[in-house]
């Protein structure tokens, strides 16, 4: 027995005694780990294979993709314009739609309410945020396009259009939006307001011209997040925004956006190998570098400001 | 000063990132004593005694230089296990921290993953007499360890640490958060315990230190913010007769 | 001066509660316009009408038994008959059975036209017009889409005769696949990146990668099902590997491949919500237990899993709705567009709730955006149940950690 060892309950010894167990399960939770990196390994993978096989097939040319204003699959004309432009029309009136709307929501959620009406209105913006967006396609289509038609004309708006699934989109995304920037907006310290009500500023001054600005990359954060979400999302313009693409501006034409097109080409039984299943993987490259540069920049923003306030 | 050490400390330097909290540390425990560690807050006290049972590897960013030898081993060496270290140096915290389970499961936790089959009842019984908690407790062993009051709770984490039976064990402010009450009987305790086991305890109450301890250390910082000792010996030396200037000072105005 | 600034801050107050007010407003006119289909007054016509089978004076609800089995072999095929005899002896079937056959073998009645609730209540002469000036044969009668026959009805062609059950069973295995696959995964990650990982590279990159996994649009996981779990996998996900594939014309369209691509999609959400939780568990607990000399592991699963679990769980429970509701993964992977019936195994086709829902209000016939109504009501009455759950378990912690 060691010097200074009890005669004792338990083995006393200092030594490294190899755990198995230990490094075992340390191994094991590492993997685990380790296999999120390759889901999106994978994701990268699979999309790039794919549509290196897409533009590698002859059909069409890189410059051809990013410049064609004609997707016709059938007739061989792949240009991503049209539904990279009823995309991007989609998006844009979701955001004006969220934008003002959840800004302004924030900055009275943050500025003016009482906690009692924070604690009752929270959870409802939760509950929208929380609806699954089949059921924002199932409203765009059977209630905001009647309500555009009603008011706009029978004649005017098709029964698909992107107005109606960027609207909804809108309601979907607005929340998120108030969220975050509200976050944004009761990280602004409070010494910075005081100040300024101390200089006999009115409730609107203080919102908009010391902790809107103090907030803004915040805020810029919540928009940009809010814009990728509505760039990748399906099920709303899959059921509102109409089937075949077109290249148009008109918000109350049928246009096919890129999650719409994927959707409905992936829903019937394709081929594999096909020409049709590796342009939905052109498009999909596509729109996971458009979501993941968004996302990475919000990100950035978002730990800048984390910063200036720590 | 006697020559029964149970703990060497060689050197220790205790670097947080770029920040050296402790510089060269110098110090030998006695077996069966009661140390403590006293001096102004941020002196590096709770350091030091952190890293003799190796708490600091938890921490983030810790380097530890410089040697504590214990059982004739640097415990900072490659090969020491600090798990296994932790067993034999225990450690009772500022704040009482029992588990968020029965009184019983937190004498039994400790044993049973450090392996003891022997009858848990009896341990049980043994090491809340040993913390003197048994009448308080011994018809409530099932309830929630959370209920019992704070005084209660921080003789509980004692019982808890003594039921693994530790050569060393260290204190880090056990009575800050107490009663003056609650403390009286915490400090009798350490009185008793130092007869089984070797006590290490950091604390700013110079009474405290004064009424319970066997060797008093004291650290001062430097102009770097650095801790360093500045003078260790036996408690009576240290309060009646203490060589440095800097002690003298500190140990008169805190008595005031 | 002071006036107009003082009416700016009124005005510009109003609109910010405005722009919040909004937004509950939204929610109630989505649920109202989904209520708003799911019920309302119908008009059927019958193929033949119960006077015109039984002209006693006591009416067909009323008729006897023997009197209603004879309806049927005078009116039905006798190979019809057999089978119906065959699946269960007309001496065994009570009244309201063979009443039952009878209306739907015989009456036959058929949905002509539907109007929504709003409609049935505030125009209610009008559809009485409508009824009296069109549908001289119909018989009008306020019907509830959402009823126990459409929760327990195989789906089928004719709207008002369609159900989810297979759906449902859909959505239940999917879910049950998912969290089977991301709740061990999710949580090991987690406890791997908030009590072992140093701050590397590596786990620095893990980290900064899983943020971005969470926000990666669903639809690209649908296509790293396909392109995976359908294509790749498939003699595992289609089962002839095991010799056990339900269904061969499925293809690796299977259960087994939509649920692990649900997994993977609701991973992320598991990691993030563990790692805040783990998080929460505060540090003093942790080091009591480094104290005693517990290894990593022993405080692990003694201490960090049992204090945080129930936000574990809450997080889970979330992760577990959003992939209830989700769809366009679904259809990437190949949802089929018609089962009849209930899957049997992992192995086979499948179609899940929102892709019902999905389908129906694709479709043209208006009859079945009614049937799209239900649906989405049972979808969101399950996703309230699972969003309470999780709020009780929250509640639940709140008090337990008070002591």
């Amino acid at each position: 027995m060691k010097p200074g060892n009890k005669a004792g309950l338990f083995e006393k010894d200092l030594s490294k005694t190899l755990l198995i167990k230990e490094l075992l399960i340390k191994g094991l939770l590492n993997f685990f780990a380790v296999i999120s990196i390759s889901v999106t390994m994978g994701i990268v993978y699979i999309l790039s294979v794919e549509a290196f096989l897409f533009f590698s097939s002859g059909e069409v040319s890189l410059w051809e993709f990013f410049s064609s204003t004609e997707w016709q699959p059938v007739i061989n004309k792949f240009g991503i314009l049209p539904l990279l432009n009823s995309t991007l029309m989609t998006s844009l009136i979701a955001m004006l739609v969220a934008g003002p709307l959840g800004i302004f929501a924030a900055i009275y959620l943050s500025e003016y309410a009482s906690d009692n009406f924070k604690a009752r209105v929270k959870p409802i913006l939760e509950i929208l945020a929380g609806i699954p967006t089949i059921v924002y396609g199932y409203f765009a289509l059977t209630f905001i396009t009647p309500f555009l038609k009603n008011i706009f004309g029978h004649e005017v708006v098709d029964v698909y259009n992107t107005a109606a699934a960027g609207i909804a989109m809108g309601i979907l995304i607005f929340p998120m939006i108030a969220s975050m920037s509200e976050d944004a907006l009761s990280a602004v310290p409070s010494g910075l307001k005081q100040a300024a009500y101390g200089l006999g500023a009115t409730k609107l001054e203080v919102s908009t011209g010391i902790v809107v600005p103090a907030a803004v990359s915040g805020i810029m954060a919540a928009f940009i997040v809010g814009l990728s979400r509505a760039v990748g999302e399906t099920m709303i313009v899959a059921l509102a925004a109409g089937a075949g693409s077109n290249f148009t501006f008109n918000p109350f034409r049928s246009a096919e956006t890129m999650t719409g097109y994927i959707a409905r080409i992936s829903g019937g039984d394709i081929g594999y190998d096909t020409v049709d299943y590796n342009s939905i993987f052109a498009i999909g490259i596509f729109l996971f570098l458009i979501t993941l540069v968004l996302n990475i920049i919000s990100q950035k923003i978002i730990e800048r400001y984390r910063e200036i306030y720590d | 000063m006697e020559n029964n050490n149970i703990l060497n400390l060689k050197d220790l330097n205790v670097y947080y990132g770029a920040f050296r909290a402790v510089k060269d540390i110098n110090l030998n425990i006695q077996k069966n004593k009661i140390t403590a560690f006293i001096g102004p807050s941020g002196c590096g006290k709770s350091t030091v005694l952190r890293s003799i049972n190796r708490m600091n590897d938890l921490v983030e960013g810790t380097k530890t230089v410089g040697e504590i030898i214990f059982q004739d081993r640097n415990i900072y060496n490659r090969n020491v296990d600090a798990v296994s270290l932790r067993k034999q140096i225990g450690m009772v915290f500022q704040k009482p921290n029992p588990f968020p389970k029965s009184i019983s499961d937190n004498i039994t936790w400790g044993a049973k993953i450090n392996g003891y089959k022997g009858d848990m009842g009896q341990l049980v019984e043994e090491s809340l007499k040993s913390a003197a908690l048994w009448d308080e407790v011994k018809d409530k062993l099932d309830e929630n360890a959370l209920r019992l009051s704070g005084g209660q709770q921080q003789r509980l984490c004692i019982a808890r640490t003594i039921a693994v039976k530790p050569e060393i064990i260290l204190m880090d402010e056990p009575a800050s958060a107490l009663d003056p009450i609650a403390t009286l009987k915490i400090e009798d305790l350490m009185k008793t315990l130092s007869k089984d086991f070797t006590i290490i305890i950091v604390t700013h109450n110079m009474q405290q230190a004064s009424r319970i301890s066997d060797y008093t250390a004291f650290l001062m910082t430097d102009e770097n913010r650095s801790g360093h000792l500045v003078e260790y010996n036996r408690t009576s030396k240290i309060f009646i007769n203490p060589k440095n200037k800097q002690t003298e000072d500190y140990i008169s105005g805190r008595f005031g | 001066m002071d006036i107009i600034r003082q009416r700016k801050n009124f005005i510009s107050k109003l609109v910010f509660q405005i722009a919040t007010i909004a937004g509950i407003f939204a929610l109630i006119i989505l649920l109202f316009s989904i209520f708003n289909e799911a019920f309302g007054y119908v008009i059927f016509e019958n193929e033949k009408s119960p006077a015109e089978i039984y002209d006693s004076g006591i009416g067909l609800e009323n008729a006897s038994k023997e009197d209603l089995v004879k309806i049927l072999e005078n009116n039905i095929s006798k190979g019809l008959m057999r089978r119906f005899n065959f699946d269960q002896s007309f001496e065994t079937r009570d009244r309201e059975n063979v009443l039952e056959l009878v209306i739907i073998e015989v009456v036959n009645p058929t949905i002509v036209k539907a109007w929504a609730l709003s409609t049935s209540i505030f125009q209610k002469k009008m559809i009485i017009e409508t009824l009296k000036n069109d549908y001289p044969e119909g018989n009008l009668e306020f019907r509830s889409w959402l009823s126990l026959d459409f929760l327990f009805s195989a789906q089928s062609s004719i709207p008002e005769k369609t159900g989810i059950i297979t759906a449902l069973t859909g959505s239940l295995m999917l879910l049950l696949i998912a969290i089977i696959l991301a709740f061990p995964l999710g949580v090991g990650t987690a406890l791997y990146l908030e009590e072992y990982a140093r701050p590397n590279k590596l786990n620095k990159l893990i980290q900064l990668n899983i943020y971005n996994l969470a926000g990666i649009p669903s639809i690209i996981y649908g296509m790293l099902g396909l392109a995976v779990f359908v294509r790749f996998l498939e003699p595992i996900t289609s089962g002839n590997l095991f010799n056990n594939a339900a269904n061969s014309t499925a293809n690796g369209r299977t259960i087994l491949s939509a649920g692990l691509t649900l997994g993977l999609l609701i991973l992320p959400i598991i990691i993030i919500n563990a790692q805040e939780a783990i998080r929460a568990v505060p540090k003093s607990l942790k080091f009591s237990s480094y104290g005693l000399g517990a290894t990593k592991w022993q405080t692990i699963w003694s201490h960090i899993l049992p204090y945080s679990m129930d936000r574990i769980l809450t997080g889970s429970i979330l992760a577990v709705s959003r992939a209830l509701g989700e769809t366009a993964p679904l259809i990437v992977v190949g949802a089929s567009t018609f089962v009849a019936q209930k899957p049997d195994s992992i192995f086979s086709k499948f179609t899940a709730l929102p892709i019902q829902i999905y389908q129906w209000t694709a479709r043209p016939q208006p009859e079945f955006r009614k049937v799209a109504a239900a649906a989405i009501i049972v979808l969101l009455i399950l996703l309230l149940t699972l969003n309470a759950g999780a709020v009780m378990l929250r509640n639940h912690h709140k008090n337990k950690k008070k002591g």
